[in-house]
């Protein structure tokens, strides 16, 4: 009778029916955030840790927010707060949270694989709230539930991300989804920024802003990530800006019903022009809406909800 | 290997047409001020009930020409076994097109049993407002219940056994060519 404990770490090795089916979940849990009440007690009695051991505000508080739509008791603990300061190690840190019996670990970390080291030594069910520059699965999951929203399908769709594709776990969820779903996914980015044999991802890449854009369904912008880059990548904001930011000019090479999208935060006039970014093609909002229901149905998929067997 | 149940027909095509029909007819009497009323069908079986007994009604001009609203209830999130392993249920959406407050919300579902998953939808539709007051209608009543639930109208009480179960089937949840029918089989219920 035992349920198999369920962890989301990465989209890669995800099936393109494993995906969909998230999102169908995810699309279920979103009349729960139109209601009066905003809850349901499905994860009633659960424990879940925000453990974020990298500075986030809307990823935690999207977390937050669906950990206590699904009832579920919410225990966060952030980096400059915790023990992690003191020189105790991440899986020390996960020990000890681990003795308190949570059901699931939300962990955000500067280093990639860090996700896959707890669900190796924890019994909680570990979710991938962004692991350095490896993912970021419920922001590639989020994207996709937002375009299939707007665009009624994804198979066919021309998507250029454009930025850091480097340093960027946005991006490589982003590619892992939509690939698999069938996207023309394009990567674009200056070649300081662009990893050699981004392609074996399931994706095309070029240097060259135009050809990404042109006839584009979705342009979507990556944040420029100062905080991640060791050196400098590019000479200037404003050089950065005119060869690979968006801005009315080069959206308008994109399809007329193109849409725009960014994980946030916005660097505005850097990445993005502030007429895009507020304007009719943007689903920049929609996205962040959305992160709230596909959270609910990654909690509650590794609670062992949802899902068709049986 | 599976071996095909026993199964026996409970209720054909005609059986099922004049319960619902009688159903609407027994709502229509006896629950009250028709303005405020709504028809909530407990997803997957109860919505297409619902509808039907809302084609009934306007059918016999209960509103004068007008529907009486159909919601949806999705009550999966509000189970009290949803994480015991084995009967993982699907997660649907729940839609109710109309305000609850002081509205007289009947029920509708498929075959009542332990009387859990009114419990739950009961819970569900709480969250969504206050009710006047809430009323329960079901195709089947097959006995056994868990809990002190009872329904205001019945199409049909079935004698049953614990290790039985009663399938309904409806083309528009179920599919097919078939049409509606309910039976009882020799096999314990599967996923609820």
């Amino acid at each position: 009778m035992s349920t198999q404990r369920r962890h989301l770490l990465e989209l890669a090795p995800l099936s393109a029916h494993e995906i969909t089916e998230l999102l169908d979940l995810a699309e279920s849990f979103q009349d729960i955030s139109q209601r009066r009440i905003k809850k349901v007690p499905a994860l009633r009695g659960m424990t879940v840790v925000l453990l974020f051991l990298e500075a986030s505000t809307r990823t935690r508080t999207s977390f937050e927010l669906a950990a206590k739509r699904l009832s579920a008791d919410t225990l966060s603990i952030a980096g400059g707060t915790s023990s992690v300061v003191k020189g105790e190690t991440l899986l020390d840190t996960a020990r000890n949270l681990a003795a308190m019996s949570p059901d699931i670990i939300v962990l955000r970390h500067k280093h990639s694989g860090a996700p896959h080291l707890l669900a190796r030594s924890l019994d909680a069910s570990i979710v991938n709230a962004g692991d350095g520059g490896h993912e970021h699965p419920t922001q590639g999951l989020l994207d996709a539930l937002t375009i299939r929203q707007h665009k009624k399908r994804i198979a066919g769709l021309k998507v250029a991300i454009i930025g850091d594709i480097a340093h960027s776990r946005v991006a490589r969820s982003g590619i892992a989804a939509l690939s698999k779903l069938g996207a023309d996914v394009w990567v674009c980015g200056p070649p300081t920024m662009m990893p050699p044999g981004v392609e074996s991802l399931g994706c095309r890449a070029t240097f060259d802003r135009t050809t990404a854009v042109r006839n584009a369904d979705v342009v979507m912008m990556l944040r420029i990530q100062k905080e991640r880059m060791t050196e400098e990548l590019f000479p200037s904001d404003r050089e950065y800006s005119q060869r690979y930011g968006l801005d009315s000019g080069v959206l308008a090479l994109a399809r007329p019903d193109a849409l725009v999208m960014h994980p946030g935060p916005i660097n505005r006039g850097v990445e993005l022009a502030p007429e895009v970014a507020d304007g009719p093609a943007s689903i920049i909002l929609d996205q962040v809406a959305n992160g709230i229901a596909v959270r609910m149905a990654v909690l509650y998929h590794c609670a062992g909800g949802g899902g068709g067997e049986a | 290997m599976t071996v095909a149940p026993n199964r026996r027909l409970v209720l054909d095509e005609t059986a099922v047409r004049r319960t619902v029909h009688r159903l609407a007819h027994e709502i229509l009497e006896r629950a009250g001020p028709l303005e405020t009323l709504a028809l909530v069908g407990i997803r997957t079986r109860g919505l297409p009930l619902a509808r039907r007994i809302a084609e009934v009604l306007l059918a016999a001009q209960a509103l004068g020409g007008r529907r009486v609203p159909v919601g949806a209830l999705d009550i999966a999130l509000y189970r009290d076994d949803a994480f015991d392993g084995g009967s993982r249920v699907a997660v649907g959406a729940s839609h109710l097109p109309f305000d609850v407050a002081d509205r007289t919300i009947v029920l509708v579902d498929d075959v009542l049993y332990t009387g859990r998953t009114i419990r739950a939808a009961l819970d569900a539709l709480m969250d969504f407002g206050r009710p006047r007051r809430i009323k329960l209608a079901v195709l089947v009543d097959r006995g056994h219940r868990e809990l002190p639930i009872q329904p205001d109208y019945v199409g049909q009480v079935l004698s049953t056994e614990p290790g039985q179960s009663v399938k309904v089937h409806l083309p528009e949840v179920d599919g097919g060519e078939a049409p509606d029918a309910v039976y009882l089989l020799d096999a314990p219920e599967r996923g609820r």
